[in-house]
């Protein structure tokens, strides 16, 4: 009985222990989304100041005829704070005036203060800066790249969809000679650094013309590529052949029996394959920045922010914002279809 | 990987086959025709002909292609004798910092590495001592964590941990590169408060020392998939085989190592190969963050990133291919290597089945 007891605690230790690790493992690993977003709404003066707060925040500006004067938090003798205006400001002291309606201290008769006015507190007051948004939105013209950005995605997604369906197929449903030799072929590429086949390909695509356009980009992928080709093998191998036999004694060619057979069952790893291609188009950089480097307009968004980025070093805040335009597409493809990414990455990585 | 692994080449002979069986090889061949297609024109083809450009002289000056020459081993000539892949990086510690205080100059502890330009290799190899033991074994302890029996709510944690892998790796860079600002980043903001002193805030990616620990740091997203892929491997060790060792009387330690490790050996052989040959072709990131200057003091000019200068920005194609076919030679002995001593530590179960 005691000893029951004993063991539940030390087990509710365990799980508070094992999960508290987690949960700041996870914090560690996430911070920089809060970064992110905090950064994305400063102003540049708040985050060249050392002494503001982490999240966006803004002192305000009290107007003086015509001037603006800087707002601090001013600590009387008697211990009081009030948020008043510097009118005057010197290494030694400080003018300060009333920032409210009714002054007590006024631009005749201000407030003598005794000290270097940078060690005052300042009244940052929560004040998120959406203007960034706006700023980076019209500068990189989101909806462009959006659009580039999808139209990649899709174009290239049909191809690999095509091709790997039917060398995947082909792979699964067929014994020949040289079969297993083809296949070794196949997933070895995968291991081929890219840059062995870049300088004829290149040269190739510039002489026939295809340099700033996108058919570099798109056509290899009716080609098929070895990830893919390799996941839907995988997968079509776990289907049963026995309504394949069926359909073959019923007369049935074998791309009747892809299309009305197999693919029917294959939903699952068809929307796998398009989820993962559709966040590797995302990502997709160096094809893009050498076959479009000289077509702003047709970049898809990771070359474009990159350059933006580039361009922009200077303002973390703009950085930011455009950072999180580039990820929030893909971020909420992944909380939409999580489960579709865990089963492809099982597929493919356990039977490896 | 498997399949690599216990792959024979077998007599594959054409004669004996039955009219059925010639059958499925038309249509089997007619399937997979795409990607012989494909693999011909965009790998095969491309290959050969990078492994021509590397015995002729082809550049571009002044936007004129020049006549192309045969120059035999000419560029391997050069390959062996460019400094800038082989220099070796020298390196000196200075341990102590000036600083002033009270109108003083002290010396405090806080040890900066200065290091001469290293070649575009070593380059590599110094940034793979840091990312890949950090690729292998960040996603294995997460993935052990994630594992553990006494963790509540796996679920969301392994979906959390995985997320940040879909964010293309230009917003996570730039994402981890303002947390490592030395001035306005909050991983600097954060020391500070913990005390450490001005001069010994790392300077992160302006630093010839700290900016391979800050480009692992950027590509710490990328882990998701490997967490996962092992997470399923253990998941797959049988319950059994814990039980066993349980009653032998193995401890934690002892049940990981001669458990879990010969069970989960292949996924971390599958993970180390592709660390390996990504290790060779790393070069976006330092691309991106500096523009490909390898700034600071050479320190990122890595291998790929001056294969890369030398065909896009100096024009010289039989030099860029001639680095291009040397990179994918010692990919392949590195890998025919590691694939060697695969056979002494990966375990396959179907082996003994």
């Amino acid at each position: 009985m005691k000893r029951t007891t004993i063991g539940k605690v030390k087990y509710r230790l365990n799980v508070a222990l094992v999960t508290g690790i987690t949960v700041v493992c996870l914090a560690i690993y996430l911070v920089p989304f809060l970064f992110m977003i905090f950064t994305s709404l400063k102003t540049q003066g708040q985050i060249s100041e050392l002494g503001a707060p982490i999240w966006p925040a803004q002192v305000p500006k009290f107007t003086y005829e015509g001037k603006e004067l800087d707002v601090y938090t001013v600590v009387f003798p008697d211990g009081s704070k009030r948020d008043m205006a510097a009118l005057k400001k010197a290494r030694t002291y400080t003018d300060f005036i009333d920032i409210t309606d009714n002054p007590q201290y006024t631009a005749e008769n201000p407030y003598h203060w005794e000290g270097y006015y940078g060690s005052l507190r300042r009244p940052w007051k929560f004040s998120p800066t959406w203007e960034n948004y706006k700023i980076v939105w019209e500068t990189i013209n989101y909806p462009r790249l959006l659009w580039n950005t999808m139209f990649y995605a899709i174009m290239t997604n049909v191809g690999v969809l095509l091709s790997c369906t039917l060398v995947a197929f082909g792979f699964s449903r067929f014994r020949f000679p040289g079969r297993d030799l083809l296949f070794i072929l196949l997933i070895s590429t995968m291991f081929l650094p890219g840059t062995v086949t870049l300088i004829p390909t290149y040269t190739f695509f510039q002489r026939i013309g295809w340099v700033g356009t996108w058919l570099p980009l798109i056509v290899p992928s009716f080609f098929a590529n070895p990830y893919d080709a390799f996941l839907m093998r995988q997968y079509f191998l776990t289907l049963p052949r026995e309504l394949d036999e069926a359909a073959m004694i019923d007369g049935a060619g074998p791309l009747r029996i892809l299309w009305s057979v197999v693919l029917p069952q294959s939903w699952a790893v068809i929307v796998a394959v398009t989820v993962f291609h559709i966040v590797w188009a995302w990502n997709d950089y160096f094809g893009p920045l050498i076959y479009l480097s000289t077509r702003r307009e047709l970049q898809p968004i990771s070359v474009a922010i990159s350059t933006f980025n580039g361009i922009y070093g200077s303002k973390p805040y703009l950085i930011q914002a455009a950072s999180l335009m580039a990820l929030i597409l893909p971020v909420m493809l992944f909380f939409a279809a999580q489960r579709f990414f865990v089963q492809g990455i099982v597929i493919t990585g356990v039977e490896k | 990987m498997e399949e690599l692994l216990r792959f024979r080449f077998r007599k594959v002979s054409l004669r004996k086959l039955s009219v059925k069986e010639r059958r499925e090889m038309k249509q089997g061949l007619a399937f997979i025709s795409p990607w012989l297609i494909g693999f011909l024109a965009f790998t095969f083809l491309p290959m050969l002909a990078t492994f021509v450009f590397t015995f002729l002289d082809m550049r571009i000056t002044e936007g004129i292609f020049n006549p192309v020459r045969f120059v035999g081993l000419g560029n391997y000539k050069t390959l062996f004798q460019d400094m800038n892949i082989w220099r070796v990086p020298g390196v000196r510690i200075n341990w102590t910092q000036p600083v002033v205080v009270n109108g003083e100059t002290r010396q405090i502890f806080a040890p900066q590495v200065k290091m001469d330009p290293p070649g575009a290799m070593w380059v590599t190899i110094i940034f793979g001592l840091y990312a890949l033991p950090v690729g292998i074994f960040l996603p294995l302890l997460l993935a052990l964590l994630l594992n553990s029996r006494y963790l509540k709510g796996q679920a969301f944690f392994r979906s959390l941990f995985y997320m940040p892998y879909v964010i293309p790796f230009v917003a996570s860079v730039f994402l981890w590169g303002g947390m490592l600002n030395p001035e306005t980043g909050w991983i600097n903001r954060f020391l500070m408060l913990l005390g450490v002193p001005k001069v010994a805030l790392p300077q992160w990616a302006n630093d010839v020392f700290w900016v391979y620990p800050t480009y692992v740091i950027m590509g710490i997203w990328g882990i998701g998939n490997a967490m996962l892929i092992m997470l399923a491997g253990l998941q797959n060790v049988p319950t059994e085989l814990y039980d066993a060792a349980k009653v032998d009387g193995a401890g934690g330690w002892a049940t990981f190592w001669k458990v879990t490790w010969p069970m989960i050996s292949p996924v971390i052989f599958y993970n180390l190969i592709l660390n390996v040959v990504g290790l060779f072709q790393y070069f976006l990131v330092p691309l991106v963050v500096n523009q490909g200057t390898g700034r600071p003091g050479g320190a990122t000019y890595f291998y790929n990133l001056y294969l890369y200068k030398t065909f896009f920005l100096y024009q010289n194609m039989s030099y860029g291919a001639t680095m291009a076919w040397a990179l994918f030679v010692v990919i392949l002995i590195v890998t025919i290597i590691l694939f060697g001593t695969a056979k002494k530590w990966v375990y396959y179960a179907s082996e003994s089945a």
